[in-house]
């Protein structure tokens, strides 16, 4: 599929992680045409190119924007969530290795938006490379006048910093970002109020994750038009990032406009590995509830996935071949959100355990007949009852997996053991 | 992705303060402060870089030299500290190994990966060698599925991992 790469364009070019070099690639034009601009037409302008949050949510960037109270009378803040923890997604790290300057413009464009004079990138702790590349690019940011009292020289004043975080999949929930921020365990807050209103140092705070203010510079310099050019409809805009992983030939980071195909998708890893059949894959990270063989053909978008059942999230495609066991594949997730669950909420925290111990009981052959319906009934306490989102995304995978895989767990059970053969993957240590 | 080259945050072997931070440190927690606007929010970079400090852990001492510097109490940061996976509250190898067991890699043969490790280092997971130099756990998504099966050993990222890749990678370590 041809499609002239927006993000990524610089992936490849080393040149970009230097000042001058990002420069010559047409870089900091963005922000120096924003900074000629009423602070409130940026913001209507990435409003106009229809901008989702490319994290997960999937909700308007200009509208978030939007809501930043005007008036010098408080701090603002910008907090970029580089907290790239969804099982499956690796995009972000992509970006920030590979083109630094491009974040940082993007980060830049938005405080001068918003009028916040603080941007914190809170990275995980574990992309020490990633913030390494990012420091680096903005020491040179501030040398070369980018960054710091007078950004290209307009007297507007910004100053920018990595934090890093220290392991933990809930400090990339925006509440839990804050806390975390300021010295805390990342449990998330209540809401309302909105971290637009009351948000780091409890003042008014963006936050928006890499790739969504990665896009930010190509909307000034190019225009809103030319974003909403992008994609499936009005509502599902611009360039995106796919990262593929799993049973594909060529797994990887892939640029598309948004709405391409999943076939497309497999089609541009090389198709399925060893020209296996699909069984599942998961089209939006571990918290996006599993697609099957129907939706080879689903528009890879927001709202189309929505309407499947599933979620867009953060366009994490694990792909799974007839080989997997889905009862394995989703006990592994359920793990997952075991660990990571907060501790704060009941239902999220107990909910996620007895997940995990009964998908294990289950594979081990221990499972019984009820085990389906109790599945489903944990998942309908835990929905809705938890003050974050983690608690909804731990349900995704197990209740597709009940709903679509029904025969699959009445083998485990009806057999006494994992009716699929353990998978070697190397032979002789090869 | 290649893999990576060593990164600077690594571990630095242990090392005695006598109870404290070393000068160097110190001057690295005084460069901080004007970031944030609370004393607070040092806590997280401050538990870095006593981490580093103290040999790759928190020993009680550590958590209780970064509550005086901070001037926050004892139980405060013992509770960051629990709440956190890359903080640890026991002695890790010279070289710590993570490897990604989560989903993209389980499909790509992590399993293996964590068994070659046991069986080439007669430890069990998060136990360290008799002579101290590695000690390995499995760790959620590291963020690196496109290459898997990876793991990180300190801050070094290794891909596209075989069980012989491993044996090679776990004889440089010194």
């Amino acid at each position: 599929m041809a499609f002239e790469r927006v993000l990524t364009r610089n992936v490849g070019k080393p040149e970009a992680l230097t000042l001058k070099g990002y420069k010559q690639l047409g870089g900091y034009e963005g922000l120096a045409k924003a900074l000629k601009m009423e602070p409130d037409a940026i913001t209507e302008e990435v409003k106009k190119s229809g901008l989702r949050g490319r994290g997960g949510a999937g909700f308007s960037a200009g509208l978030k924007w939007s809501f930043i109270p005007k008036g010098k009378d408080k701090p603002k803040y910008l907090v970029c969530n580089a907290d790239e923890s969804e099982p499956g997604t690796f995009k972000d790290r992509l970006l920030m290795e590979f083109d630094p300057h491009q974040l940082i413009e993007g980060c830049a464009i938005c405080c001068y938006a918003v009028q916040a004079s603080t941007t914190y990138i809170y990275i995980r702790g574990e992309y020490t490379r990633a913030a390494e590349i990012l420091e680096a690019a903005i020491k040179e940011a501030y040398d070369g006048g980018i960054l710091g009292d007078s950004v290209m020289g307009s007297g507007f004043k910004l100053n920018m910093y990595v934090h890093r975080g220290a392991g933990a999949y809930i400090c990339g929930e925006e509440t839990g970002m804050l806390e975390s921020l300021e010295g805390k365990r990342g449990q998330p807050r209540v809401k309302p109020p909105f971290p637009a209103v009351v948000g780091a140092f409890g003042a008014p705070t963006v936050i928006n994750n890499v790739e969504t203010l990665c896009n930010v510079p190509h909307i000034l310099v190019r225009g809103a038009d030319w974003f909403k050019g992008i994609g499936t409809d009005e509502r599902n805009t611009g360039p995106k990032l796919y990262a593929i992983s799993g049973h594909v030939e060529r797994p990887g980071t892939y640029e598309y406009p948004i709405g391409v195909t999943f076939r497309d998708l497999v089609d541009g890893c090389g198709g399925m590995l060893k020209g296996r059949p699909l069984k599942a894959f998961i089209p939006g990270g571990a918290s996006a509830p599993l697609l099957t063989q129907e939706h080879y053909d689903i528009k890879m978008d927001f709202d189309t996935v929505a309407k499947a059942g599933s979620m867009l999230g953060s366009a994490a495609v694990i792909v799974m071949d007839d080989t997997t066991c889905m009862v394995r594949s989703v006990a592994r997730l359920a793990k997952f959100f075991n660990h990571e669950s907060c501790g704060q909420c009941t239902p999220c925290r107990e909910g996620t355990n007895w997940m995990e111990l009964m998908l294990k009981r289950i594979e081990h052959g221990e499972g019984t007949e009820r085990d389906g319906q109790v599945l489903l009934s944990i998942c309908s306490h835990i929905g809705g009852n938890s003050l974050c989102a983690l608690g909804d995304a731990a349900i995704g995978p197990v209740k597709s997996l009940v709903e679509r895989f029904p025969e699959e767990i009445d083998r485990h059970i009806k057999e006494r053991a994992c009716p699929f053969p353990h998978r070697r993957y190397f032979e002789n240590g090869a | 992705m290649s893999v990576h080259e060593p990164a600077s945050m690594k571990p630095s072997g242990p090392q005695r303060h006598g109870g404290g931070f070393s000068e160097a440190a110190l001057a690295e927690i005084q460069a901080l402060r004007p970031r944030y606007p609370t004393t607070e929010a040092l806590l997280l970079p401050v538990l870095h870089i006593a981490q580093r400090e103290w040999g790759g852990w928190l020993p009680d001492e550590a958590i209780a030299a970064v509550a005086e510097e901070l001037e926050l109490p004892v139980a405060k940061v013992y509770g960051v500290v629990t709440f956190y996976d890359l903080y640890h509250q026991k002695p890790v190898g010279r070289h710590r190994v993570r490897v990604c067991t989560n989903l993209s890699c389980q499909l790509r043969g992590s399993e293996e990966i964590m068994e070659t490790l046991r069986q080439e280092l007669g430890v069990d997971e998060d136990e360290i060698t008799p002579d101290g130099r590695v000690s390995y756990v499995h760790f959620e998504c590291l963020g690196s599925c496109d290459t898997a099966p990876m793991m990180m050993v300190d801050d070094e990222y290794h891909e596209n991992l075989t069980p012989n890749r491993v044996r090679q990678i776990l004889k440089g370590l010194k």
